[in-house]
Order: structure tokens, then sequence, then C-alpha cells
């Protein structure tokens, strides 16, 4: 049914649609409204048979999801920022185990200094846990990527995060398409796993692996996610035959057939770059858009045959690696191995700064001329940055970065020298 | 595609506000798209949220810079945040206020703006009329749709109860219906 309704209630209404039999959550920022909607499905009885878990923290969360994802149950919880963090520990033994559990990120930055707004920081300091990473561009694919998610972690057997950007999607009304229980039920079966725990029989699982097999395993969990590229376009294909429209899969292209210049993004971003692109367009500008939408398995091929046939590469991204500078720009530069082109970095929108058309514009026309910095950072107040620095190079222990900056920015600098 | 900003404080139903005016252009076959300006909202404290409106899907995720209409929710905000920041030259401006805006102190920003594009609506006085609560969203959407057009208030109806339920919603519609009235130019 077509209504206008808010981002995370959509998505707790088709996680609701795909029958789990546990949530478990712990409420942080900007996750809360999606746990909420499950919540109160399940107590008004719209969800059932669920058992709808409040824990005591995130590891808790992620720990109860191992539990009831061992023990043959369909499992869903969702976090973001500092909640994602604390259960780092349990995440990599969700994959390491191979349970199939879907989790939401509602992406936020990460601390100190504590922000709540939108980056995507959180799921990326997680890349490299063994889960699949899909990121939604808008709150109808978020909707329809939870569908897919939990076919893809059944038949893989491997768990699967779904990307939205905090605030910018979670709060937002749009109109949205909630398919009918039918059309769930008919695109995602019965969760039957191979083997549970069962008092009745009992097994133990997450056997101690030596010297002499875990190099196999982790190959093996590589192997898996290898085939995973394979399975995402499969499963992306037949929900478009199922549901009548396009989401998921790997990469998604616009306005890339014949562009000189092409802009790598994940994300809700990837909407105001279209506006971006078409405005450049109209001035004769070959300019295109690249969405990685599946960004754990990484489409090598797919990056690499959308982009080879380009001059110039602009990965903007949510992320930033201290001391080294882009994330998935070093992605992209593996999938160009061995391609000769431009490639800039352009580091966005951190701590929920909007990113605007006014300044992806001006960015790219600097970049179309090849006169922008290998790597940029968008509307980077330089004036409060470099006096940081000068405080910096003529005082020793100059106090906080954070503070500092903040009586920079509310015009109470210090005197002192 | 049409951009309103609204201005108000935490507690005043600004967001809402913005999500009714999506339900309403919704309602009306538009797309439409609401969103709160991200932050630790606390009682009192000034909020802004965002709808977009436009006979296509819309992309853009921004925050609006340049707004085709404002909704000011709280007429103290005119002096102490620059809520005209950008508006259209051809923009609507609906003020909650019961004074005029020569009292307001933005007569001159009104005579920059075609006649009759800036109004003020005692938005809060007929809310507490209505509601027992000084709770002007509503009665503000009612205004707006007498002001500029954009949506009916048929559809600022059907919003009030898709988002809220039984005797509030009565009495959110009855107050936003009350404050159409008041601003409708006679025909």
């Amino acid at each position: 049914m077509i209504s206008q309704m808010e981002g995370s209630a959509a998505v707790a209404q088709a996680v609701a649609l795909c029958r789990p039999d546990v949530i478990c959550a712990y409420p942080i920022s900007p996750q809360t409204h999606i746990v909420e909607g499950l919540g109160a499905l399940v107590k008004g009885g719209e969800l059932a048979p669920c058992e709808f878990l409040n824990v005591e923290s995130e590891f808790a969360a992620m720990s109860v999801a191992i539990g009831a994802s061992a023990a043959g149950a369909r499992t869903y919880t969702a976090t973001a920022s500092q909640g994602l963090l604390f259960m780092v520990e349990a995440i990599y033994n969700a994959s390491g185990l191979g349970l199939p559990i879907v989790m939401t990120v509602a992406n936020r930055a990460i601390g100190a200094p504590i922000n709540i707004w939108n980056d995507h920081s959180d799921s990326m300091s997680q890349r490299d846990c063994g889960w699949l990473q899909l990121f939604a561009e808008s709150n109808q694919e978020a909707v329809d990527l939870h569908i897919q998610a939990f076919r893809l972690a059944e038949e893989l057997s491997m768990p699967v995060m779904v990307c939205m950007d905090g605030f910018i999607l979670t709060h937002a009304y749009e109109r949205l398409d909630i398919p009918s229980q039918g059309q769930v039920d008919a695109y995602l079966p019965p969760y039957d796993p191979r083997q549970v725990l069962d008092p009745a029989e009992p097994v133990s699982i997450g056997a101690m692996v030596g010297p002499e097999a875990f190099m196999e395993v982790r190959y093996l969990a590589h192997a898996k996610q290898t085939m995973a590229l394979e399975l995402i376009p499969q499963i992306a294909a037949e929900f478009e035959a199922g549901f009548g429209r396009k989401a998921g899969g790997l990469v998604r292209g616009y306005q890339t057939e014949d562009a000189t210049t092409i802009v790598v993004a994940l994300g809700s971003v990837v909407g105001t770059l279209e506006e971006t692109v078409d405005a450049l367009r109209a001035e004769g500008h070959r300019v295109g858009v690249l969405s990685i939408r599946s960004y754990r398995p990484f489409p090598l091929a797919a990056v690499r045959a959308a982009l080879k046939g380009c001059e110039r590469v602009v990965v903007v991204e949510k992320s930033f690696s201290v001391g080294m500078g882009g994330v998935v720009s070093a992605d992209v530069r593996m999938a160009l191995s061995g391609i000769q082109l431009h490639g800039y970095t352009v580091v966005a929108g951190l701590g929920g700064r909007a990113i605007t058309q006014a300044s992806l514009s001006a960015m790219l026309r600097e970049a179309m001329a090849d006169r922008l910095a290998p790597l940029t950072f968008l509307d980077l107040n330089h004036d409060i940055v470099n006096r940081q620095l000068a405080r910096e190079a003529g005082m020793r222990r100059s106090g906080p970065i954070a503070e500092n900056l903040l009586r920079d920015v509310g015009g109470k600098a210090e005197v002192r020298p | 595609m049409l951009q309103i900003r609204i201005h108000g404080r935490g507690g005043q139903g600004v967001v809402t506000a913005a999500e009714m005016l999506s339900i309403a252009a919704f309602d009306q076959g538009a797309h439409a798209q609401a969103f709160p300006s991200f932050g630790s909202e606390r009682t009192g404290a000034p909020v802004v949220s965002f709808c977009r409106i436009d006979d296509r899907p819309i992309r853009s995720r921004e925050p609006i810079s340049a707004p085709d209409a404002l909704i000011i929710q709280d007429a103290h905000l005119l002096h102490q945040v620059d809520v005209f920041q950008g508006l259209s030259p051809e923009g609507y401006v609906l003020i909650n206020s019961g004074r005029s805006l020569a009292d307001l102190g933005v007569a001159e920003v009104a005579a920059r703006l075609p006649a009759g594009r800036m109004i003020t609506l005692p938005a809060s006085e007929i809310a507490q009329r209505h509601l027992n609560r000084p709770l002007p969203n509503a009665v503000l959407l009612g205004g707006f749709a007498a002001l500029t057009g954009i949506i009916t208030l048929a559809a600022v109806v059907q919003a009030v109860h898709t988002k809220f339920k039984g005797r509030v919603a009565e009495a959110n519609a009855a107050a936003a219906t009350e404050a159409y009235q008041m601003l409708r130019v006679p025909a």
C-alpha cells in the first residue's frame, strides 16, 4: 500500500512483514523509532508469534540475537554509532558462527566529541567484521533491502547489516510503498536452519579452532562473501519480479555511460548528487554518479566496469580514516588497479554537516578542471582549523581540540597568546 | 518544486507540522518530503523543519536554504534567528501572532514581498480555545492553506486525522478550519 510515512515506521513494517521470531534492542538515536514501531506491533498482537526483548545494552542485544538465531529463530535488531561499537565483540561472533541475523544500522557519527548526527563512521568501522553491508539510497530502498536482507542472510548463513542514513532517512516522511504480507511470504520462505541449538539434543557451537584450521575458516568466510556477489544481483532481480520495482544489487549507475567524470557515493547523498549531476549535464558537462549499494562484499568487478572508461573519479564519502584519508576511496582505488585516471577523495557530511547541491556543484567544477586537492574536505571551515593549528604550533598542551573550536565558533576565542 | 520551512520551538509541534503538511500534499496526489532539523531537541529550543512538494519524486536531501514559504510558529524568533534567510522574493510568510507586522518589526521585510504574502494569525489563541493548549501547528496549516492555496483545507483536515486520533484530531481539525475561514479572501 502506498502512503506518506516516516522512514523508521516503514522499516518497522517491512521487518514485521518478514515475520521475525525474536527482536531484541537497546534504544539509541537515530534508530529508536524503528524498534519502538516493532515493539508496538508485537504488543498490539499484529506481529505474532514474536518475542520482543528489551535488553540492558547493545552488547546484550547482539548476544541475545546470537542465542536466538542459533536456536533457529529469525532474528532482528537495530543500532547506531556508539551502540554498534559496544556490540563489536558479539558482532564478530555472529558472523564467525554463520548466523543469519539482520540488523539495521541507522548511520550516525562516533564520538568524541559526542555527536548524534549522520555520517558513515559507525558501519565503516565494522566493514571487516564478516557481515554483509548494504546501503540504502532512500526510504523505499531501505524497506526493500530489509526484505532482501533476510533472504540473503538465510541463503548464505551470514548476518546482514542494512545501513540507512540516520535522521536524513530514518526521520524523513516520504511516499512509500509497503508490500503485502502475501508478496513478502512468496519471496521469503520460512527460516529452516540445518542445525539448531536444542536442549533435547545438546550440541555446542563455536568450537575453538587452532592454527591448523583458522586460516581456512577465514578463507571460507571470504569465499562466502565472494559468492554473495553472485547472489545479491540474483536476489535483487527476483525482488523486482515479485514487487515490480528495482532495489538493491551491487551498484547502480546514473548517467555514467558517456561520463568523463563519475562521482562514487553510498546512501542518501546519491539523490542530492543526481540533482547536481542533472544541473551540470544541462550545462554540457559529462558527469554521472555510481551508487555502491553493496559495500561488503565490495563489488570490485562491477565498480571497475562502471568506472574504467571515464577520465576521473570523485569519491564522496561520509567516512574518514584519521591519518590516512578516504575509506571507500581506498576500495575504489583497488577496483581500478592498473587503470590510470585522476582520482579524488571528498570527505563530506561528517557529524551531520549538510551536503548541499551548491557545494557539490562547486567541488565538481574544480574536479572537472583537475584543480581539486586529492583529499578534500567539503565545506571545511579553514579559519577555525588554522586558528587551532596556530595555537598548537605556538603553545604546548594547547588544550582539548573540540572545546577550543567551540570557543572559536562562538566568537569567544581566548585572548591568551 | 515548492519548499516550505517551519520555525518554532521544541514542544510546539514544529516537526509534526512539516509531517502533516507532507501528508496533506500526498493526499492531493503530490510527492512530498518532510524532515526535521536534526538535533538534540529540547523543549523551548529553536527548532526548524522542512517540507518539499513536487509533482515528481524528490531526490535532494539537503536542508531547505531557499524557501518558497515560511511558517513561523513563535514570533519571538523573528529577531533571534535569521528566519527570512534565503526566502524567495515571491515567497509567503505566515506568522503565529495576534499583533500586526509593524508591531512585530517586520513591515519592511513584508514590503519587499508582493502584497498580502506576509500575514499574522493568532494561532496559539485559536488552539487554546479548541484544544485547551496553545499548540499552533495544525491551526497554522489551516491558515497556510488559505494564504497559499498550495494545499486545500480538506487535505489539512485529512492529515490531522492521519496524525491524531479521536478528540485531539477533532479539535485540531476544527481549529484549522477556523483559521482557514478567518484568512480566506472572500470570493
